[in-house]
C-alpha cells in the first residue's frame, strides 16, 4: 500500500471528497447493484483502460464486470475461461504466469479448476532486467491457445516492464500462436503517474486486434484498498460475442458473490465522471506516483555516492511500488535481522516505504549488506 | 472469428429478472414483489436511522482506507457470531467457533460451500428442503458439490410436511450434509414450531449429518432476534457442531453493502484456528480481503449499545409491518369475496409468502394487473402496502375466483 512520506496511510483528497458528497446526499441507499455491478462505475472504467477514442468501445466490443478488486475480476476470469475458453471445461488449458508473479495468481487460476499452470521466463537476475529471449522462447514453445497472465505496467513483483518495443514483440508472437492475452492492470497511473501511458500494452494489443480480458483494480490508484474496487475489462471480436460472454458472466458472479459491493464503485464511478474531479484524481495519482519515482532516484544516487558494489541503475529503470534489489537472501538476513529493514527474502522492497527521513539509513544500509555479505 | 462463437447465452436470473421485467412496465398500478428486498409504506427503500447515525459516526472518524485482514473486520466478526449465538452460548463463550466475514449472504454459503467441497470428505451430497431458495443450487454446484433434497413444502396445504421431512430425513445416509433455513424459509414462509424444531435436531443427530444453517432472516421474521436465532442455539446445545451463514443485507437493509458472515462451530479453539487458516487460503484467491464498508457500518450498529436498541426496534418495525401486510391482505381477499382459505399467508412468516398461485395465474397477474412475482407463487410481502394491497387482493381474486 502506498505510504506519505511521512509513513502513513493517505486517503486522497479526491476521494475525501467525494464520499462527502456521497454522505450528503439522501437520495441515495443501500439497494443492490445489478450482477454485473454500477453501470455508470463499469463504462467509466474500462474506458480509462482503453482511452476515450479506443476503436473497440465505438465499435460497442466492449464488455465490463465491477468485481471485488483486481483478484475478483481476476478470479471470474479464470473461471469463465475454465468454462469456456478452448472447449468446454477445459481444465488441461496451460495458464503462463511469469517468474516470478504475485503469488496470488497461481492460486486463483488453480482454484478456478485448472490443472496445469506453468511460469514463463521473465526475469533475469545475473542482468537484472527482462529475459525477453526467455519469454519469447516460452510463447514460441508453448501449446497453442495457452493463457498467458501479462502484467500491463509496474510488474509485480520485479518492476520490470517490457519498452513499447519489447511489447510489440511479444505481441506478434502471440498472434502467430494464438495465445490469450489476460491481463493484470493494478497500477495504472500509479506507475508513471501519467494514465495513458501505463495502459499502452493493453491498448497497443487492442489495436492489434486481440481479443483479451483485463482486470483492474482501483486499489492503488484510488488508494480504495479495503473497499474492494475492481473492473473485468472483456474486448471481443464483436458486440454480440461479448453480450454472450457477459451473460455467462453473470451467472457465475452470481453463485460467487451476488452483486458487488456499492461504496467504492459510487466514489470511482463520481469522480470519472466529473471532468473537475477527474483532472483531480488524476492530479493525485501523479503525486503519489512522482513520490514514488523521487525516492528511487533518491535511493539510486545515494547507493552510487556511497560507491556501493554493483549498479544501481535498476532502481530507476524498475517503476511502480516495488523493486527487485538484487539483495541475495543472506543479505536481505541481514537487512532485517540487523538493521530491522523489512523486504523480502526475494529482495523486493515497497519503495513506498521509503522517506526523506529513512533515505539515508536504508542506503547506508543496503550498502553495509552488500559489502559484508556475500 | 471469436474466441467466444460457441458460449451460449445465459438464461436470465429468474428472480432478479422479475425486477426487470416491472421497471420496463409502464402502468401505474404496477407491484414488484419479486425480490426480496424491504419496502416502506411508500414502497420506498428504507434506510435505517441506525445506519445512518453508524455512517455519520464513521464519516466523522475519518478512517483510512487499508486492507482488512482476510478473514474481515474483527469487531464484526465477533459480533456476527455472538448474535447469532447468544451472548450466553457456550460455544462462543469459549472461542470453539471462527467466523470469518463474507460477501453478504451469497459469498458467505459460498466459502462454506467451498469450504466443505475441500474438507468434507465424508460426502459430496448436500441436501436441500424442496423447495429452496432458488440460488442455493447453482452455488453448491459450482463449489463442486452434488445436490439432493427433502420433502419440506407441502402444496396441499401451503404448510411444512413435517412428516414428509423426517420421513426423507430419516434415510438421509449417514455424514451427508443438510441444509436448514434458520427461520423465514425462502421461498414458502414456513418455518418449523418449536417442538418440529426439537425432532428434527435429534434426528440429525441420529443421522449423524453435518448440519448448514442459512440465516439471512434474524430478526426480521418474528422481530425477535433470539425468536429468530432459536433453532440455530438449540441445535448447537444438542451438540451439534453446525456451520452458519449470515446475512445482514435485509434485517439491516444494507443490500448492496454486502455484509455477511460465515462461522464454523468446532471442537474447540485449537481446532478453530486451524480451520480459519483454511477459510483464509479459500478466500484468498476469490477476492483476497472483503469489503469494509458494510462491515464497519454493522459492526458500530451491533457493538454500541444505543444504535444496537434502536436497530432492534428498527428491525422490530420491519417485521410488524410485514406481519401487518399479511393479515390486511388475507381480510381484502375475504372482502373480495374470496371462498379459498388463505391462512396460510398469516401462518406464514419472513419477507415472503408463497401464495399457492400456479404459474398460469402468476402469469395473468403480471400480464393483466402488472403485478411482478416469480413463477412459483412466491410474493415479497415486503413489496405490499396500506396503498396497494387492496389492487394485489383485488388481483388475486381475479386470477383464482
Amino acid at each position: 500500500a502506498y505510504r506519505t512520506d511521512e509513513g502513513q496511510p493517505w486517503v486522497l483528497p479526491v476521494v475525501k471528497k467525494v464520499e462527502q458528497m456521497i454522505a450528503n446526499d439522501n437520495s441515495l441507499n443501500h439497494e443492490y447493484l445489478p450482477i454485473l455491478g454500477l453501470p455508470e462505475f463499469r463504462a467509466n472504467a474500462s474506458r480509462i483502460a482503453l482511452g476515450d477514442d479506443s476503436p473497440a468501445i465505438k465499435e460497442n466490443r466492449v464488455g465490463s464486470v465491477q468485481s471485488l478488486g483486481g483478484t475478483g475480476a481476476l478470479r471470474i476470469g479464470a473461471e469463465f475461461l475454465r468454462r469456456w475458453y478452448n472447449g468446454n471445461n477445459n481444465t488441461a488449458t496451460p495458464i503462463y504466469v511469469s517468474a516470478p508473479s504475485w503469488e496470488n495468481h497461481n492460486s486463483v487460476f488453480m482454484d478456478a479448476g485448472f490443472k496445469d499452470i506453468r511460469t514463463y521466463h521473465y526475469w533475469d537476475a545475473a542482468k537484472r532486467g527482462l529475459d525477453l529471449q526467455g519469454l519469447l522462447n516460452d510463447m514460441e514453445h508453448a501449446p497453442e491457445f495457452s493463457i498467458f497472465i501479462l502484467h500491463a505496467c509496474a510488474h509485480n513483483p520485479t518492476g520490470t516492464d517490457p519498452t513499447p518495443e519489447q511489447w510489440k514483440q511479444i505481441a506478434a508472437v502471440m498472434k502467430r500462436r494464438s495465445l490469450f492475452p489476460f491481463f493484470d492492470s493494478a497500477y495504472q497511473g500509479f506507475a508513471s503517474g501519467s494514465l495513458d501511458k501505463d495502459a499502452w500494452a493493453v491498448r497497443y494489443f487492442v489495436s492489434e486486434g486481440f481479443e483479451l480480458f483485463c482486470a483492474q483494480s482501483f486499489s492503488k490508484n484510488f488508494g480504495l484498498y479495503n473497499e474492494r474496487v475492481g473492473n473485468l475489462t472483456v474486448v471481443g471480436k464483436d458486440a454480440d460475442n461479448v453480450q454472450r460472454v457477459l451473460s455467462q458472466m453473470e451467472k457465475i458472479v452470481r453463485t460467487t458473490w451476488s452483486n458487488p459491493p456499492s461504496q467504492g464503485a459510487r466514489i470511482v464511478a463520481t469522480t470519472l465522471s466529473s471532468p473537475q474531479l477527474f483532472d483531480e484524481w488524476k492530479g493525485n495519482v501523479k503525486t503519489m506516483a512522482d513520490r514514488v519515482l523521487l525516492m528511487r532516484s533518491e535511493l539510486r544516487s545515494r547507493l552510487e555516492a556511497l560507491g556501493t558494489p554493483g549498479t544501481w541503475n535498476h532502481i530507476t529503470e524498475q517503476i511502480g511500488m516495488f523493486s527487485f534489489t538484487g539483495l541475495n537472501p543472506k543479505q536481505v538476513e541481514y537487512m532485517v535481522k540487523e538493521k530491522h529493514i523489512y523486504l523480502m527474502a526475494s529482495g523486493r522492497i515497497n519503495m513506498c516505504g521509503l522517506t526523506t527521513k529513512n533515505l539515508d539509513y536504508v542506503a547506508k544500509s543496503i550498502h553495509e549488506a552488500v559489502t559484508k555479505i556475500q | 472469428s471469436s474466441w467466444w462463437s460457441h458460449v451460449e447465452m445465459g438464461p436470465p436470473d429468474p428472480i432478479l429478472g422479475v425486477t426487470e421485467a416491472y421497471k420496463r412496465d409502464t402502468n401505474s398500478k404496477k407491484m414488484n414483489l419479486g425480490v426480496g428486498a424491504y419496502r416502506d409504506d411508500n414502497g420506498k427503500p428504507y434506510v435505517l436511522s441506525c445506519v445512518r447515525k453508524a455512517e455519520a459516526m464513521i464519516a466523522s472518524k475519518k478512517m483510512d482506507k487499508e486492507y482488512l485482514p482476510i478473514g474481515g473486520l474483527a469487531d464484526f466478526t465477533r459480533a456476527s457470531a455472538e448474535l447469532a449465538l447468544g451472548e450466553n452460548s457456550e460455544a462462543f463463550k469459549s472461542g470453539r467457533y471462527v467466523t470469518v466475514q463474507g460477501i453478504s449472504g451469497t459469498g458467505s454459503l459460498r466459502i462454506g460451500a467451498n469450504f466443505l467441497q475441500r474438507f468434507f470428505k465424508a460426502s459430496r451430497d448436500v441436501y436441500l428442503p424442496k423447495p429452496s431458495w432458488g440460488n442455493h443450487t447453482p452455488i453448491f454446484r459450482d463449489a463442486g458439490m452434488q445436490l439432493q433434497a427433502y420433502r419440506y413444502y407441502d402444496p396441499k396445504t401451503c404448510s411444512l410436511d413435517f412428516s414428509g421431512a423426517m420421513d426423507d430425513i430419516s434415510k438421509i445416509p449417514e455424514k451427508s450434509i443438510i441444509l436448514l433455513h434458520a427461520c423465514a424459509h425462502n421461498p414458502t414462509g414456513v418455518d418449523p414450531r418449536q417442538e418440529q424444531w426439537k425432532e428434527l435436531a435429534a434426528m440429525v443427530k441420529k443421522r449423524n449429518l453435518l448440519v448448514y444453517f442459512d440465516m439471512a432472516y434474524q430478526g426480521f421474521a418474528s422481530g425477535d432476534i433470539n425468536r429468530d436465532a432459536w433453532a440455530v442455539r438449540y441445535f448447537i446445545e444438542q451438540g451439534i457442531n453446525i456451520v452458519l451463514s449470515q446475512s445482514f443485507a435485509k434485517n439491516m437493509g444494507l443490500y448492496g453493502e454486502r455484509a455477511g458472515a460465515f462461522t464454523v462451530i468446532c471442537s474447540d479453539a485449537d481446532e478453530a484456528k486451524r480451520v480459519e487458516s483454511q477459510l483464509k487460503i479459500l478466500i484468498r484467491p476469490m477476492y483476497s480481503n472483503p469489503p469494509v464498508n458494510g462491515a464497519r457500518i454493522a459492526s458500530l450498529i451491533l457493538n454500541t449499545p444505543d444504535l444496537r436498541k434502536e436497530w432492534l426496534t428498527e428491525v422490530k418495525g420491519m417485521a410488524d409491518r410485514i406481519i401487518s401486510m399479511r393479515t390486511q391482505l388475507v381480510s381484502n381477499l375475504k372482502k373480495e369475496g374470496s371462498s379459498h382459505n388463505w391462512q396460510h399467508i398469516t401462518d406464514q412468516i419472513g419477507m415472503f409468502c408463497f401464495t399457492g398461485l400456479k404459474p398460469e395465474q402468476v402469469e395473468r397477474l403480471i400480464k393483466e394487473f402488472s403485478v411482478y412475482m416469480t413463477k412459483d407463487g412466491r410474493i415479497s410481502v415486503a413489496g405490499v402496502t396500506s396503498g396497494n394491497v387492496g389492487y394485489l387482493a383485488h388481483a388475486i381474486h381475479q386470477v383464482t375466483k
